[in-house]
């Protein structure tokens, strides 16, 4: 059987087929925020359920419902591809290569992304959506009305995903670095997913056994977390956890590797204490295995195994505050330009100091047992997860916008945008911490009127819709720069690293000529040397192509000679395969047969195709 | 999957020296040691633990078990012969050891199906009780991964018949071999952990 | 001052006004900041100091960055500063400062980790506390007293409760008198309660634990020891056989199925609460509604409405649903319950 190998450079078949790093970008980046928009209403229906004690808003199952999915949503379905989306777009770019390692595995990853996560939206419509919670505990996850078996399979399939993800990236890093890219030359963004990548590829095995187990529990009838068997349901928690905890670094580092490029840009200053920097993310990659069970500080564990985590937890904030201090140090004594992209980073390090103080208190174990499961938490992890890491990607978004787009958002637009973002957050989250240690649990989707509580979620819906008019204005920005936007140039911010060096948007082929770089920031060494005393002297027509010294491997030549991979259907195909094979599972031996079948014709076509032809 | 991307025709420069894909399959075989280990970790908490029986003591037979350990060592060292085959150029030989693994594989799933077999038919099923759950999805999980090497080395048996495996390709038989040596290692740690340390009940 | 420092200013002082306000206002019943009893005043003593540390923090590290972002801003004319790569003392100085506060917060910490752990000494008093979905079973074994939803303990004595549940993961808060610990099924948890004074002192199921979790609530009664010794004794008495209307009506929805009437034959069922002193209790349904003749005509008239998902499914057939019981049936049920005291 041969198929003609597809070819169209436009039009929606070439999205489908492309095999291109930036195009999956682009696709990973608007799922996300389309994401994004659906777990947002999800918890503007919750705030209005709770904007009044005994609300009448939503029944408790749908309040279950929607609580589950929101977590499930804001995690799998924005966090980590908004991240994978900057990976794919912008990693060859900031390392100096043309596509990452394995072109149609980065394609594979993020149709199985929209499948999985349709897969998952599809049980609203087929039954009930999972009501089990994000964290699904056992035993409840185990009883027919949580409808857990589209969580077990939707994050299975979500898993294969970012594993794969991870692999391509991990690789790409370590093989695909332009001549002269020593490890310690390599930008921050690129170490942040370097360490995310392993982080990726050891913590999500751990997750698809205890989904497994669950999975076979609910369809085969067996006892992983049976208490009436002798099962102990603390194991799902051990199983989940050990991935959840480096799951939470995955979902901060990409922003954090984000605001280190952003502020020496907008300070005009490299990053203090580059060095440091790379080894507290490495750090917390790896302190990061040894505090899981702080989120089990009251199963009864006991004293000794809950010390042992209050310790480990406390010393993780080390590497964290030295992050902070060099970032803070970066911008002392720089020239600050107040642009958009910046104005992000430094929301997320003004709320991420929040969220990590407040994350410090949950270490002091005897006052984690008031403050778990309470307001208190939900307020931690939304200031490190909003305030931290969807401020870090809007940074992201906002300064590189010129580069994908080849346009400049509005600076105008842009500002009104992170006001009224920063101040809808804090009125929606800061308010939690209150009604935490005040005596509101979490998850309960009513509350009584004699708590005390009422006011403070009064102001806490009040906010949420300022955020969601925040992201209006977001949208309003997009829409009206589209045509109209000011062209941005190859490097609009006067940029430190190889992206800025190529035209916006870069041609498919990414360097006309690959770039043999000498030290970090090497395209803001090549515009800008140092004189004495670290004062900066242009160098003369630094920066153009003619002086840029390249690799004598690969030439370009206008592109037209540059080998890129070529597109391919086979990596759709695979994908496609798997939720057939999952709503078989559910349903049908026969969809079971026809999803295994599309998977592996997919994976054999894709195996004897050439990669380039 | 990356394990069957062709290397580009054009040879690619990659700084480490290492081919992509085979950083790609150790990066992949990384994270299966994670998968064994919450598994084997899971057998390991449960162990004693179940409320009814049959134990391990009453269904297992050591010797037997051995055998078909053997036979999938065995499989790992015509797999080395298989890859120095292709390094040398000896195409024939290659396919010969290519099959000659596959077929111990195959021995060695046979036999654990009809050992399985005869575990339900005394009394072990997967619903059973703990023992038969952790043992059976954690044996099921090395069994699948064992057939799914299987196929690759029949795939690249395969392709050696119809020309497309020529000796600069070696790199694929390599690949696959890191492959079928971690899943022979997986279960080197199932046999004795699972099998032959005595759990006293 | 530029209108930035201005904004920022607002708004930390805002923040913190807002915060200085919460602490008046209507009563909490369940804050945990005001603790009524020792366990809750050992987390306290930990918790206010480290809490304050971390205002104190965060005044100095957002205060800093702040002045940074005034200071350093772009003015026009300005040079490019200054490409300072990085300071070795500054490094070692904010690794090795934060390493030490943090180590002197972990040794009260462990402290009370294992100040809270095991059995205290002293008159103890033993409760056995049980969680279902979603309802507490409560019982005394020394006492030989089984209730639920309410736990009644003599102030100023410690209470070591063993936590265990039927179904699924729950937890036991009650914040004025302790912190959580959870109840799992398959292992036994302990915890220590102590109430200072008499009182009334609720508390929450904190472990999502299904549909209405959100309405499982109980109270601690914390009372002298002579009208805890009190209560006690009148737990043990067996209460009047019911009459024949509330008979009738019990045996028509088959009441005794699923509850406990001391003394009343038929009635030993063991999947809701135990209702022999259920006119004694001052809530029902979990903790959630006042026990009182309203509520109790609104739950028997339809207690999926009430309290979704639960149990209780007295429909004709046994099925969830209104109940179709009529009012005055409802009333003869509602006279008796109340009569057992």
């Amino acid at each position: 059987m041969r198929f003609q190998r597809p070819t169209a450079t436009t039009g929606w078949w070439s999205w489908a087929t492309t095999v291109d790093h930036k195009r999956i970008g682009i696709m990973y980046g608007v799922t996300a925020i389309v994401f994004f928009v659906v777990g947002g209403s999800e918890a503007l229906l919750m705030r209005l359920q709770l904007a009044r004690p005994n609300g009448r808003i939503l029944t408790a199952e749908a309040y279950n419902q929607l609580f589950t999915m929101h977590g499930l949503t804001m995690i799998f379905l924005v966090v980590m591809p908004l991240g994978a989306a900057f990976f794919n777009y912008m990693l060859p770019l900031l390392i100096g290569a043309r596509d990452v390692a394995f072109p149609r595995l980065n394609a594979f990853s993020y149709w199985v992304f929209l499948f999985g996560g349709l897969f998952l939206y599809s049980s609203f419509l087929l039954g009930g959506a999972p009501s089990g919670g994000w964290f699904g505990y056992a035993p409840l996850s185990e009883q027919p009305s949580s409808h857990m078996i589209f969580y077990s399979l939707g994050l299975l399939v979500l898993g294969i995903s970012s594993t794969v993800a991870a692999i391509n990236f991990a690789v790409t890093i370590i093989n695909l670095r332009a001549p002269g890219m020593s490890l310690m030359r390599m930008p921050v963004f690129v170490w942040m997913t370097l360490v995310v990548s392993f982080l990726l590829i050891f913590a999500l095995p751990v997750l698809t056994i205890g989904l497994f187990e669950l999975f076979f529990d609910l369809r085969f009838g067996t006892h992983f977390f049976d208490p009436n068997f002798g099962a102990d349901p603390v194991l799902w928690q051990h199983l989940f956890w050990l991935f959840g905890h480096p799951e939470v670094y995955v979902l901060i580092l990409p922003a954090m590797g984000i605001v280190s490029e952003v502020l020496p840009v907008f300070s005009r200053k490299p990053l203090f204490g580059y060095p440091v920097v790379v080894f507290s993310g490495i750090a917390i990659g790896f302190m990061g295995w040894g505090v899981w069970a702080h989120h089990m500080f009251a199963v009864g564990l006991g004293p000794v195994a809950n010390s042992a985590f209050a310790l480990s937890t406390m010393f993780i904030a080390v590497p964290t505050g030295v992050k902070i201090f060099n970032w803070m140090a970066t911008l002392w004594g720089g020239d600050i330009r107040f642009k958009t992209p910046l104005l992000f980073s430094l929301g997320f390090i003004a709320m991420f100091i929040i969220g990590g103080l407040s994350g410090v208190t949950h270490a002091i174990v005897p006052s984690d047992y008031q403050q778990t499961d309470t307001y208190y938490i939900v307020a931690h992890f939304h200031y490190v997860l909003f305030g931290g890491a969807i401020f870090g990607l809007f940074s992201g978004i906002y300064y590189w916008w010129p580069k994908i787009t080849g346009r400049m958002l509005s600076e105008t637009i842009g500002k009104w945008h992170f006001w009224v973002m920063l101040i809808g957050f804090n009125v929606t989250f800061g308010p939690f911490h209150i009604l935490g240690l005040q005596g509101m649990p979490r998850r309960i989707y009513q509350y009584a009127p004699n708590l005390g509580l009422n006011f403070w979620n009064m102001v806490s819906t009040i906010g949420s819709f300022m955020i969601a008019l925040s992201l209006l204005i977001f949208f309003y920005n997009v829409v009206h720069t589209f045509r109209r936007g000011a062209v941005a140039g190859e490097d609009p911010w006067d940029g430190r690293t190889l992206e800025w060096s190529i035209p916006s948007p870069p041609p498919h082929y990414n360097f006309e000529e690959l770039p043999v770089v000498h030290s970090v920031d090497d395209f803001w060494h090549r515009k800008y040397a140092e004189g004495e005393g670290g004062r900066l002297v242009p160098v003369v027509a630094g920066g153009s192509e003619a002086d840029r010294e390249v690799s004598t491997g690969d030439h370009g030549g206008g592109g037209h000679s540059i080998h890129m991979p070529s597109p391919s259907y086979f990596p759709l195909v695979a994908a496609l395969g798997l939720p057939i094979l999952c709503y078989g599972l559910i349903y049908s031996t026969i969809l079971v047969i026809d999803g295994a079948v599309t998977l592996l014709v997919g994976l054999y076509g894709w195996a004897v195709e050439p990669s380039a032809e | 999957m990356a394990v069957h991307a062709q290397p580009s025709e054009h040879s690619t420069h990659t700084s480490t020296g290492l081919s992509n894909a085979k950083l790609g399959m150790w990066a992949f075989l990384g994270s299966e040691c994670l998968l064994f280990g919450a598994l084997i970790s899971t057998f390991l908490l449960y162990r004693g633990k179940s409320l009814s029986g049959p134990t391990p003591k009453d269904v297992y037979d050591i010797p037997y078990t051995s055998v078909s350990s053997f036979v999938l060592l065995m499989s790992s060292l015509t797999m080395v012969l298989a890859l120095a085959a292709i390094q040398r150029g000896d195409h024939p030989k290659l396919r010969v050891s290519l099959m000659a693994t596959a077929l111990l594989g195959m021995t060695f799933i046979s036999g654990q199906v009809y050992e399985f077999t005869r575990f339900v038919q005394e009394g072990l099923s997967v619903r059973t009780n703990l023992f038969g759950t952790s043992f059976f999805v954690l044996t099921g999980f090395h069994g699948a991964h064992v057939t799914g090497g299987i196929i690759m080395l029949l795939s690249l048996f395969g392709m050696s018949l119809d020309g497309r495996l020529p000796t600069e390709k070696a790199e694929a038989v390599e690949l696959v071999g890191l492959y079928w040596h971690f899943v022979d290692v997986v279960w080197i740690v199932i046999f004795t952990v699972v099998y032959l340390i005595p759990t006293g009940k | 001052m530029t209108a930035r420092s201005k904004a920022w200013l607002a708004v930390t002082a805002a923040t913190g006004l807002t915060f200085l306000l919460s602490a008046c206002g209507s009563s909490r019943p369940q804050d945990s900041l005001s603790p009524q009893g020792p366990e809750a005043r050992k987390i306290d003593v930990l918790f206010k100091p480290v809490f304050w540390i971390a205002v104190g923090v965060f005044v100095l590290v957002e205060g800093l960055l702040v002045y940074a972002l005034v200071r350093f801003r772009h003015k026009p004319g300005r040079e490019v500063p200054a490409q300072v790569h990085g300071n070795r003392r500054l490094e070692i100085g904010w690794t090795i400062l934060p390493t030490l506060l943090l180590a002197g917060i972990a040794v009260p910490t462990i402290g009370t980790i294992f100040s809270l752990a095991g059995k205290p000494a002293g008159n103890v008093l033993e409760v056995t506390v049980t969680g279902h979905q979603w309802w507490w079973q409560v019982e005394y074994p020394g006492l030989g007293v089984v209730t639920a939803n309410e736990v009644h303990i003599p102030a100023g004595r410690p209470v070591y409760i063993t936590l265990s549940s039927k179904d699924v993961i729950h937890s036991f808060w009650v914040p004025r008198l302790a912190g959580t610990q959870d109840l799992v099924p398959n292992r036994t948890n302990h915890l220590t309660i102590q109430a200072d004074e008499p009182g009334v002192y609720l508390g929450q199921c904190k472990e999502f634990c299904g549909i209405s979790h959100a309405n499982m609530r109980f109270r601690v009664i914390a009372q002298t020891e002579d009208d805890f010794q009190a209560w006690a004794r009148q737990q043990i008495q067996l209460p009047a056989p019911p009459g024949a209307e509330a008979l009738a009506v019990m045996q028509q929805v088959g009441c005794g199925g699923c509850h406990t009437i001391g003394g009343v034959e038929g009635f030993g069922g063991i999947i809701g609460p135990d209702l022999t002193h259920f006119g004694g209790r001052t809530t029902f349904a979990g903790g959630m509604l006042e026990n009182n003749e309203a509520n109790l005509t609104e739950w028997f008239r339809d207690p999926q409405h009430v309290k979704p998902g639960n149990d209780m499914k007295i429909a004709p057939g046994g099925l969830p649903g209104p109940s179709g019981l009529s009012d005055d049936q409802i009333r003869a049920l509602i006279v008796y319950l109340e009569s057992l005291q």
